[in-house]
């Protein structure tokens, strides 16, 4: 027997900021999951089972935080998963708790994912230096710096690409009343004049550091009934790759690619730039845009930033790229693949608001995580699938 | 000599909680030097107040205030206190059921010995000399009668507590791998000492203990050169909390000639817009008397002068 139907009937976020200090970590997942149970006309004892996802624990110091959680979640009584993939977390977690609706094991299944970077420091957290070792470690601008000088490299692409991104995220971020930064005016020309903080990276080409959650409502079949825009889930796939293996294509993973091509495969999708029409892609620094265009197959190898620089991913263009401002705008870490997630489920449910794009059928949601070595992503339609 | 090497860290951070409205109600009380409990949709009331309520799900917005007495309804004997536990000396865990409250809070209670200790002894709270808006504005209870538990000591503000700071510490023995325990000693000794897989051939800096693409367990150790090429790098700019190098600095992907996987470094003796891709690079070692089984033996890596090595030669290292 094949995977049953499965699909989002409920999105729920919190609004997006450097620091929540008003919420406990329980309140901002509340938050979150309150809407997306209101979204989708639930109570959480409607709900089977609770599936979280945050990034590591040391983000906030916090060992193994859905024990503490349990209860606020409203996960006395019922199944409590607690999934780990570092950045793409959001992602995964969603797809595990997917999973158990495809399985036919539960019927309604809640999912939150969350993170509370002003309780730490998270580039702090990504530093910690080991003994023995070079201390030359810098965050994760420090470790994606230099691939994002590769991929410059190796596609010969010019210079300003990056910004173009960073613009074009900033502005889509004034529709999104969610995001956390509303930078009015960002251009190109504003991005370039930001400081250099891990050369090629510049200030405004990062993702904020932000308190924030995310919550999603996925449901079987008969349950999806009663929802007047379902978004049905066409396809999930994750991959892993090993981070330090010898000459691992670390600007376009192997892993990124399998993951893509599986995840096609499973949608039905022979053209991903015909046939998807938002996406929603995991972009921390501006580069990544056109390097996963390039790893997701939207472009052949070295003609990501044509794309972008073409517009065509603006939210008029050809293949609209995170129209949500995307992590460059809010980046809870481990609620983050979470948005992408549900932001590709509001477009095709036509529930995106200012920042929906007219007339989307289907939408990728992307998370990668890790050194690139975490990958998972879903296709989410309108229309039940056919198979 | 031990086979393999090991040395303490001290993971530390002052992690900044923020409370929200229901925890913070009852840390303003401790503050206060009183005690608030919740109640919930089915009567029962707890200390510290339940966030959420059980069965209704809503937040608690229903608060009482219970009695600094009440009754030790089980308890167990701390003999050895540990550093961060509420007393130095030997004490009693015990659940308290403050009067007015129907579920029991967990707290020390100041007694000499476990014979002073049973079910169903009366207790009071013995306040903090100061109190600031933490579990710990209560010292420990004590036997009653042992003081009125009325706290004697007025707040110095009457702002709302919304935040506490909790300082972790993690203090452990970090062990290297036998094989990276060979890398760590070839270094002791002026070397570069990599690690080949028989399977795929491919010569691992520093030596993983098995081939990360494979999994075949690595033995054959390979000296490598002090010289190599740069990859690829980024200029550090930004300073952050715990970091060691001042920046700007340049972090560079540093490939040894016949090694197949690049090693970070730091990259000196070149202003760091004249770093390339490309660029010839050689190992520049602290002077010997400063020496220790670590990667830092090479204080960095500096230009060779050599022509730039050509793009075809490590392309397929980026």
């Amino acid at each position: 027997m094949g995977k049953q139907p499965a699909a989002i009937v409920g999105v729920g976020q919190t609004h997006h900021k450097a620091k929540r200090t008003d919420v406990s970590m329980a309140g901002l997942c509340r938050e979150a999951i309150d809407r997306a149970l209101a979204d989708a006309g639930m109570g959480l004892d409607d709900i089977d089972a609770i599936v979280v996802g945050k990034a590591p624990d040391l983000f906030e110091g916090v060992m193994m935080p859905e024990l503490f959680l349990a209860e606020a979640l409203g996960a006395a009584g019922k199944p409590l998963l607690r999934v780990h993939t570092a950045g793409s977390v959001g992602g995964s977690t969603a797809i595990v708790a997917s999973s158990l609706v495809q399985a036919g094991v539960h019927k309604r299944v809640l999912t939150v994912a969350y993170e509370k970077q002003s309780e730490s420091n998270a580039m702090w957290a990504l530093s910690v230096p080991l003994p023995f070792n070079m201390p030359v470690h810098a965050g994760a601008g420090g470790y994606f710096a230099p691939h994002v000088r590769s991929y410059i490299r190796r596609s010969n692409a010019p210079t300003h690409v990056g910004a173009i991104v960073a613009a074009k995220d900033r502005n889509n971020a004034l529709k999104n009343p969610y995001a956390h930064l509303h930078n009015e005016g960002t251009t190109v020309e504003s991005v370039l004049a930001s400081q250099m903080l891990w050369d090629p990276i510049r200030y405004d080409e990062t993702c904020p550091s932000s308190d924030g959650a995310c919550a999603l409502v996925i449901v079987d079949e008969d349950t999806a009934a009663a929802s007047p825009n379902p978004a049905w889930i066409h396809g999930t796939v994750m991959r892993s790759e090993a981070t330090t293996a010898a000459e691992r294509d670390q600007v376009n993973p192997q892993a990124s690619r399998d993951a893509a091509a599986a995840l096609w495969k499973q949608a039905g999708i022979t053209s991903p730039i015909d046939e998807i029409d938002a996406a929603e892609i995991y972009v921390p620094f501006s580069w990544f845009e056109p390097m996963w265009l390039e790893s997701l197959g939207f472009a052949a190898e070295g003609d990501g930033w044509r794309l972008t620089e073409s517009g065509a991913t603006a939210m008029d263009g050809r293949i609209p790229v995170n129209c949500s401002g995307g992590v460059l705008s809010s980046n809870p870490i481990g609620a983050s693949g979470m948005l992408r997630f549900g932001e590709a489920a509001l477009q095709v449910r036509g529930a995106a608001g200012e920042h929906q794009v007219d007339g989307a059928r289907k939408a990728l949601g992307h998370a990668y995580g890790g050194g690139s070595q975490f990958f998972a992503m879903w296709v989410v339609g309108s229309e039940k699938p056919s198979s | 000599m031990a086979r393999t090497l090991s040395a303490p860290v001290t993971v530390a951070f002052d992690y900044t909680r923020s409370t929200g409205p229901v925890l913070g109600r009852f840390l303003t009380g401790l503050r206060d030097g009183v005690l608030v409990a919740g109640r919930t949709s089915e009567g029962e009331v707890v200390v510290p107040p339940l966030e959420f309520d059980p069965v209704t799900h809503q937040a608690t917005s229903d608060f009482v205030e219970v009695a600094p007495v009440g009754t030790v309804t089980s308890w167990t004997w701390v003999p050895e206190p540990v550093k961060g536990q509420p007393l130095d000396r030997p004490f009693a865990f015990a659940l308290v059921t403050l009067d007015g409250a129907t579920r029991p809070l967990l707290h020390a209670v100041d007694v000499s010995s476990p014979e002073e200790m049973s079910t169903g002894m009366r207790v009071r709270v013995r306040w903090a000399e100061e109190r600031q808006g933490a579990i710990t504005d209560i010292a420990a209870f004590e036997p009653d009668p042992g003081g009125d538990g009325v706290a004697t000591t007025a707040p110095g503000t009457d702002e709302p507590v919304t935040g506490v700071v909790t300082p972790v510490a993690l203090d452990y023995n970090y062990a290297a791998s036998p094989e990276e325990s060979a890398f760590y000693r070839g270094l002791n000794e002026g070397r570069i000492v990599g690690q080949r897989c028989p399977a795929c051939q491919k010569v691992y800096i520093p030596p993983r203990s098995a081939c990360p693409a494979d999994g075949t367990p690595t033995a054959e150790e390979v000296e490598l050169s002090q010289t190599g090429t740069v990859t690829t790098f980024c200029i550090v700019n930004v300073p952050f909390l715990g970091q060691k190098i001042t920046p700007p600095y340049v972090s560079a992907y540093v490939l040894l000639d016949g090694a197949d996987i690049a090693v970070l470094h730091l990259i000196l003796g070149i202003p760091a817009e004249e770093v390339r891709m490309g660029m010839r690079v050689k190992a520049v070692w602290k002077p010997r008397e400063e020496w220790a089984f670590s990667l830092e033996n090479i204080d960095h890596f500096a230009p060779t002068g050599e022509p730039d090595a050509d793009y075809d030669t490590y392309k397929q290292h980026l």
